[in-house]
């Protein structure tokens, strides 16, 4: 059963990797404002989920849809250019680009959709300010901490103001009090700007920042509430 | 832990005698305290008044008479009700959770089941604690942080016994 209303719905996917299953009929479904934790063991098919929700693996059978259009019958070029504008990614490492300075990494998403240098850094700037890195706009990733550049990589993946964030294990490299911070300035942005949040985690302590949890295992997910509720 | 519904779980795997019922709750769950045979025999004799076993046969021999029991559909029901359900959230819970991923496994119910709602009941709890952290002042934060690290703790117990289920399964059936 998917719940009326959601953004983004996945049914029965099934998608494998040479003989291997990642996924056999997984369903997911989220609302606008909504954060959803994707839980399960690694291997499980969490980050195969995450990465066919988001348009950039095609699942081997199943539908996806976003907004009321089928992901999988849309022309590559018009799936990158809802990546670019409407979707937001945050990941565990290595995602800032080192030559550029923070707010030209922030400021990179709008860049890359024909927005000027001038107003994408202004927009880049208020989003830096909400998740208090402001004060190194002008240094490299290399100068600045793993949490400072991790709240970095938020502003940059909520810089279009997309309607979905895909975050895979956002905390996965800091400590627990800037991994807390994060997930705070990152739930509580994205709940304002009525966003949804696929967070990819195995930390119960991030999970706890969501809404409700999907558990993936074998390749099938569970939507824990769901069957509460039911 | 319960005793009434682990012993009524180990009977699922067919009748048994008390004394058995003894040995095999020693063996898989009473490590550090074995059961008395008091504790036993009262343990059955409640059953039996529930109708959750049945005596199934009785030897005559020397002593006292041998009563084997059986599990009823009754009692069948019972033991599914009891795993399915979720502890309520609270340290040092890892008997009972123990003792339901076992018998699941033993009875060929799906251990997992017991690991996801488990997780599901303890987030519910670390849900609220996390909002309380948010509106709360540092005293707040820091009793919940204790909390939520707790059953942090107990989860990844649970999911490192989940990654193990199948080492597991094949322990507790031979």
């Amino acid at each position: 059963m998917i719940p009326e209303g959601s953004l983004l719905v996945a049914r029965d996917l099934h998608k494998a990797y040479g003989p291997t299953p990642a996924l056999d009929g997984a369903e997911f479904s989220v609302h606008p404002g909504e954060v959803v934790a994707v839980m399960g063991p690694s291997g499980s098919g969490k980050s195969t989920l995450l990465h066919c929700l988001a348009g950039i693996v095609t699942p081997d059978s199943g539908t996806i849809t976003y907004d009321g259009r089928e992901l999988s019958s849309m022309p590559d070029a018009e799936r990158s250019a809802l990546r670019r504008t409407e979707f937001g990614f945050v990941f565990q490492f290595g995602q800032l680009v080192p030559e550029l300075t923070c707010v030209e990494n922030v400021a990179l998403p709008l860049r890359l959709t024909g927005v000027k240098r001038k107003e994408a850094e202004r927009t880049a700037l208020h989003w830096m300010e909400r998740l208090e890195v402001a004060d190194l706009g002008h240094k490299r990733p290399g100068e600045v901490s793993g949490g400072q550049g991790q709240r970095v990589a938020v502003a940059r993946s909520l810089v279009t103001s997309p309607r979905v964030v895909f975050a895979d294990e956002p905390t996965g490299a800091l400590d627990s009090l800037n991994g807390e911070r994060v997930m705070q300035l990152l739930t509580e942005a994205a709940r304002s700007t009525n966003a949804a949040v696929v967070l990819v985690t195995h930390e119960a302590r991030v999970a706890a920042y969501s809404d409700r949890e999907v558990v993936v295992r074998d390749g099938k997910s569970r939507d824990m509430m769901m069957e509460h509720t039911v | 832990m319960s005793i009434g519904h682990t012993l009524l779980g180990l009977l699922e795997s067919g009748p048994c005698h008390g004394y058995d019922l003894k040995r095999a709750f020693d063996e898989k769950f009473g490590h550090d305290r074995p059961l008395h045979y008091g504790q036993v025999y009262s343990t059955m004799s409640r059953l039996l008044k529930n109708g959750l076993v049945e005596v199934d046969g009785v030897e005559a021999g020397g002593g006292p008479e041998r009563k084997r029991y059986a599990i009823t559909a009754a009692g069948v029901t019972d033991v599914e009700t009891w795993i399915k359900q979720p502890e309520k959230p609270e340290p040092y819970l890892q008997s009972t959770l123990y003792t339901k991923v076992v018998l699941a496994l033993l009875t060929g119910r799906d251990a997992g089941d017991v690991v996801d709602t488990q997780r599901a009941e303890h987030l519910r709890l670390m849900r609220a604690l996390t909002e309380r952290k948010r509106h709360g002042d540092l005293s707040d934060q820091l009793i919940c942080d204790h909390a939520l690290f707790h059953l942090e703790a107990d989860l990844r117990w649970l999911e490192l016994t989940a990654a193990r289920l199948d080492q597991l399964a094949t322990e507790v059936r031979s």
